[in-house]
């Protein structure tokens, strides 16, 4: 074995036996360091014939190429060793919770009130608002429920103390009003949805006295009752995201509508507890509706010879209740967080039609 | 409007049993309640004899019963009735009968040690009504081992039908009978009212007497003598329809008003004569009269309500209650027969404020058929007669019915028009024609409303009639034109606005809710409300009185009640309305929170009770979603009365006020009875200005090429001084370089002067053009501790 070799053999060994990098530098200024025991080697090729160095030269900067790589692959894994032990010291308890992150949640009403919107916009339908005060004569006269009138009976209305110009107003008893509001500003055609907050004097299991509706409102020249139906169905398909319902229609009054009709969607209870649409024996009433009164019509200032249309509505409260199985109506507005949580949404939950309305 | 099945069969031609007509009844508009069949619904209950009853050998109250139930052998039934006797029919139960009042199944018992392999059955045990005094005794005649019910009388299916209030017609079984004709469910008898003649003339005459110009108060007032009746129990036929729908038989005289209000809607009373002081008179109470009514109170009437008088005393309210002192009794021999005809709108008017629900003020108020008066009085005599003998005298009429005649000229195209369905003229003109309207000609028709529809104005009127009882379920489903093939959006700026800042809240961690506009009177008070104009006149309760003029007593309220139920930490908020005044526009859209508590034991250490500066992040996160971009408004110190004063702020751009936000003052935590700490922050929807921006494209993407450059500053300054302003300050010192200013350290105590306070800034240069020199940097290092000295007398920390 020639001392290249031998010397080669016994740095490569020590350079394995290195336990830390202080070790590993003592080996590397020993070898390769200005007076090196590979450094010293190096010089004596200056000294050498052109033969004996060009037969030396490549065998000694191949051991000083050797020796190098060696040295920075055990520095490397010195330097993982030490970063592993680290590390080790740094480990916690990850079945530790969280820090504390407050959960948000959106009003089951919200929710399904983006819901109808969605698909009412898909429709052409605009959303109009009004006010919760409302004028006697929006919410009554000009829906012709004049003063007195019996069908005055049907609606228990919260009234406003006088007011200091005299006047008195009513919280209004359904968002027809803002049907009104909608008529004496614009003209035919109308599409429009309006939904908000309603009061009546009313309190039970079933009734809050402040509650939501949603109405819709179509103006134009020729649409009809077929039309109506056919929006209804296809509301309550997509609403309810399944294939297909059935409606029943039955006849019935509101002042402000002339034909008057109730619609019945067809629904399985079979099931305690439990409400499936578009199949079984039972019929859930869903809607009022009818075509807008002539009379109506003309008080809001549309010609009722040229214009007509069609009302409808029904509760946002109740389409919450039956889709998202929400027994009762009055803890929507009692703030329970346990309620708020249990059935609330995602903020980013924001119903598309594209997306299907709901997860 | 409760009728029996019998009874409508008697106007009515038909075999159709209870649930087709019921079904048809929903069809056409009468919507059907309820069908009582309770003779379905008992049918497994029988007639049974007991044989013996004997006392039972272990209990002194029960008895032994041995009973027939028309079986080969005798049950016995052991039974705890006082009247349980030997020789009785009863109505018997078999094991395996589900039993109403309990709705459990009937099982073979052992009762103090003897088996009991039936029951004997009371009143209340069948649903039937309150009574538990003992077992039904029934009749002797009645059949062991039929059904009771027939035995009970019940084998007449009771059919409930609510009327909308434009069909005063529909309140009769006559005019329910009519419209099942119509719809053709069989045919109408129309029965006998020719006139009974008068045998004398009228001792007591009929008298309108009202100020010119109300004369429609009751328009027309008819009335009869019948001398020397024998009056007593109406035939057990009229009992049992009156009964089964819920009326109390009284005499023949009282039922057969009752009968005729239920059979043809329309309203008599019957006085009794030598209870009367002269004529009698329609005229209006004076202010203060009062009258004892037949429900036995004594009612003070107002110059409004109409009442039939004497010569004496007002006897009845018109259209509403008879009076007490002028009634039939079975002494009666003269009685005295009203048929009348009232304002719907005055009897309403009575009647609400009276606070009197009448069957008579059910039919007036609705509308009753005006050439119905002397009809009605025809067939009241009729009744009487038959009932009660006697003999009759000549009616009085005052007055005539109003004038109701009125044609419509009616293109029948138009039931496709609105109705969307298509009916052939013909069976229009013979839908209406069913209907008792005279229809003439073929396009246009002409349609007279016979005198009962009142409710019948206009060619929209005639289509409902024509739809409903050709059938709704024949309409079509017909689409609507698209507007646009893709939809278009609909969202109004401030309805997109809405949706943004709820969910953008909520992303932060609350939760929405959803609460009263009405709150307590005295929460409205602390919020700057509560005054005279924002009171409801009939509140649903003493404390949800007043509309709100802040949505935070609801949230505050909300608060409370969780804490009660052991939540101490939420974070709560609500869109939704405040209002300003009682007016119709003066209500704003509010979106406002509140954070309670929230300094939650955590091992992490990371949580602190909620403060201004967690509100005031809640405000510009919900503004900066609403405006889609940074909020740069400046931030005045102080808000309303119900925060901190220290420790609140507003953001406003001008006059208008954007936002609030702060710690709730104690006293309102107090008030609400609320352990701190809250902060809380509320954001005008309306005031938020619209999006000014006219593209879609973004402004070009320039970023610079040049490092840039941060320097930190300390500066002290007087206590008072906003950090706002210092950073304002030394970003104008150079706004073209200066990109931004962070404050990252205030500090108060050791080292700085007292009434001082040092305040720490990093600023950071953005060259544009060009690497900053030293001495450039030096320079804007310099211009901007000037303009911190200038604009607050702040000087560098040293």
């Amino acid at each position: 074995m020639s001392d290249i070799s031998k010397l080669e053999s016994d740095l490569l060994a020590a350079i394995a036996a290195a336990k830390d990098e202080a070790a590993l530098e003592a080996i590397r200024v020993s070898a390769l360091g200005k007076k090196g025991s590979v450094s010293e080697l190096l010089k004596t090729l200056g000294g050498m014939s052109p033969d004996a160095r060009k037969a030396q030269g490549p065998i000694i900067n191949a051991l000083r190429d050797t020796v190098a790589e060696a040295i920075a692959t055990k520095k490397a894994a010195l330097a993982d060793a030490a970063l592993d032990a680290r590390l080790a010291t740094e480990r916690v308890d990850v079945t530790l919770p969280i820090r504390p992150v407050p959960q948000g949640t959106i009003h089951p009403v919200s929710q399904v009130l983006d819901e109808v919107t969605a698909i009412f916009a898909d429709l052409g339908f605009a959303i109009a608002e009004g006010p919760d005060i409302e004028f006697d004569d929006y919410n009554f006269t000009k829906l012709n429920i004049p003063p007195d009138h019996p069908a005055r009976q049907m609606h228990d209305t919260f009234y406003m103390a006088k007011q200091k110009d005299g006047s008195s107003h009513v919280l209004r008893t359904h968002t027809s009003p803002v049907q009104v509001r909608t008529m004496l500003k614009q003209k035919p055609p109308i599409r429009i949805i309006s939904p908000g907050r309603t009061y009546r004097v009313d309190s039970d299991a079933t009734h809050s006295p402040m509650f939501h509706q949603y109405e819709g409102l179509v103006v134009d020249e020729g649409s009809t009752l077929a039309n109506l139906k056919w929006v209804l169905e296809e509301f309550y398909k997509a609403f309810f995201e399944v294939d297909s319902v059935e409606l029943r229609a039955r006849p019935s009054f509101f002042p402000f509508t002339e034909p008057s009709v109730e619609w019945d969607l067809r629904c399985d209870r079979s099931v305690p507890g439990k409400i499936t649409f578009g199949t079984g024996n039972d019929w859930l009433e869903l809607a009022g509706s009818g075509m807008v009164n002539p009379r109506v019509l003309d008080m809001c200032g549309i010609d009722s010879t040229k214009y007509q249309g069609f009302a409808f509505g029904g509760g946002l409260d109740r389409l919450a209740m039956l889709k998202y199985g929400i027994p009762d109506i009055r803890p929507f507005f009692e703030s329970d967080l346990r309620w708020l949580r249990h059935y609330g949404f995602s903020a980013f939950d924001l119903p598309t039609l594209d997306g299907g309305l709901s997860r | 409007m409760k009728f029996t099945l019998s009874w409508l069969k008697a106007p009515l031609d038909t075999d159709a049993d209870a649930n087709t007509i019921a079904d048809k009844l929903t069809s056409i508009g009468l919507e059907v309640e309820s069908v009582e069949d309770a003779g379905g619904r008992l049918k497994d209950f029988t007639v049974a004899y007991v044989v013996s009853a004997e006392k039972h050998p272990n209990a002194d109250k029960l008895k032994l019963c041995m009973v027939d139930t028309g079986g080969k052998e005798h049950v016995q039934v052991v039974c705890g009735a006082p009247n349980a006797h030997a020789g009785m029919k009863a109505v018997f139960a078999k094991p395996g009968t589900i039993i109403p009042a309990t709705g459990a199944e009937l099982k073979i018992g052992t009762i103090r040690g003897v088996e009991s392999r039936g029951m004997l059955c009371s009143i209340r045990e069948l649903r039937l009504g309150d009574e538990h005094d003992g077992i039904i005794e029934l009749s002797a005649d009645a059949v062991l081992g039929e059904p009771a019910s027939k035995a009970l009388g019940l084998n007449d299916p009771v059919i409930d039908v609510s009327i909308t209030p434009n069909r005063g017609d529909a309140t009769s079984v006559y005019g329910i009978a009519r419209d099942l004709a119509a719809a053709g469910l069989g045919r109408l008898r129309e029965g006998d009212l020719s006139p009974v003649k008068g045998k004398f003339p009228s001792p007591i005459q009929t008298i309108l007497d009202f100020p010119e110009g109300t004369q429609d108060a009751a328009p027309m007032f008819a009335g009869r003598l019948i001398r020397g009746v024998k009056n007593g129990p109406s035939p057990k036929w009229l009992q049992d329809w009156l009964k089964a729908v819920g009326l109390r038989p009284i005499s023949a005289l009282v039922d057969v008003t009752n009968f005729i209000s239920f059979d043809r809607g329309r309203p008599l009373h019957v006085f009794d004569a030598a209870k009367l002081k002269g004529n009698l008179r329609a005229r209006f109470a004076k202010d203060g009269e009062q009258i004892l009514a037949l429900d036995g109170k004594t009612y003070t009437l107002d110059s409004e309500m109409v009442v039939i008088a004497d010569d004496e005393a007002a006897r009845g309210i018109g259209g509403v209650m008879g009076g007490e002192d002028s009634s039939c009794t079975d002494a009666t021999t003269d009685v005295f027969i009203e048929s009348a005809l009232f304002d719907p709108v005055r009897i309403a008017r009575a009647g609400r404020i009276l606070g009197i629900v009448s069957d008579a003020r059910y039919r007036f108020e609705r509308g009753v058929d005006p050439e119905f008066v002397v009809p009605g009085l025809e067939l009241a005599t009729r009744m009487i007669l038959e009932f009660c003998g006697g003999e009759p005298g000549e009616v009085v009429v005052a007055g005539a019915p109003p004038d109701w005649k009125r044609e419509i000229v009616f293109h029948p195209e138009t039931v496709l028009k609105l109705g969307g369905m298509d009916v052939p003229d013909d069976e229009i003109a013979r839908i209406l024609t069913r209907l008792g309207f005279s229809v003439s000609g073929k396009n246009p028709m002409k349609v007279t409303p016979p005198s009962w529809r009142g409710d019948i104005v206009g060619e929209a009127d005639l289509v409902e009639e024509v739809v409903r009882i050709h059938g709704l379920d024949k309409v079509p489903s017909a689409p609507m034109d698209r507007p646009s093939v893709i939809a278009r959006p609909t969202l109004t700026p401030a309805q997109k606005r809405a949706r943004i800042v709820r969910r953008t809240i909520a992303a932060r961690g609350f939760n929405e809710t959803i609460n009263f506009t009405f709150i307590p009177r005295a929460h409205a008070k602390l919020f700057g409300g509560g005054d005279e104009e924002r009171q409801l006149r009939n509140p649903i309760a003493a404390d949800l009185d007043a509309m709100r003029p802040s949505v935070l007593p609801s949230l505050l309220a909300a608060a409370q009640r969780n804490a009660a139920r052991g939540f101490a930490d939420m974070m709560l908020f609500e869109l939704g309305a405040q209002f300003d005044s009682g007016m119709p526009e003066a209500q704003k859209t509010v979106a406002a929170g509140i954070r309670v508590g929230g300094a939650t034991r955590s091992w992490t250490k990371s949580t602190h009770g909620a403060d201004v500066f967690d509100a005031k992040a809640d405000m510009l996160a919900a503004l900066e979603a609403a405006m889609n971009g940074p909020m740069t408004a400046p931030i005045k110190q102080g808000a309303a009365a119900w925060y901190h004063p220290g420790r609140s702020g507003t953001l406003a751009l001008g006059p208008k006020v954007l936002g609030t936000f702060g710690e709730v003052h104690p006293k309102i935590l107090a008030a609400f009875d609320l352990k701190g700490p809250v902060a809380a922050f509320e954001v005008f929807m309306e005031a938020i200005p619209e999006s000014k921006a006219k593209s879609k494209a973004r402004s070009p993407f320039n970023p610079s090429q040049f490092q840039p450059v941060e320097r930190d500053f300390a500066f002290v300054v007087n206590a008072g001084v906003a950090a706002d302003a210092i950073v304002k300050a030394a970003r104008s010192a150079e706004r073209d370089l200066i990109e931004r200013v962070d404050i990252f350290d205030v500090y108060e105590g050791k080292g700085v002067p007292e009434d001082k306070k040092s305040l720490a800034i990093s600023v950071r240069l953005q060259p544009k053009d060009k690497t900053l020199t030293d001495a450039e940097i030096d320079t804007i290092a310099g211009k901007i501790v000037a303009a911190v000295a200038k604009a607050t007398g702040g000087t560098l920390r040293t």
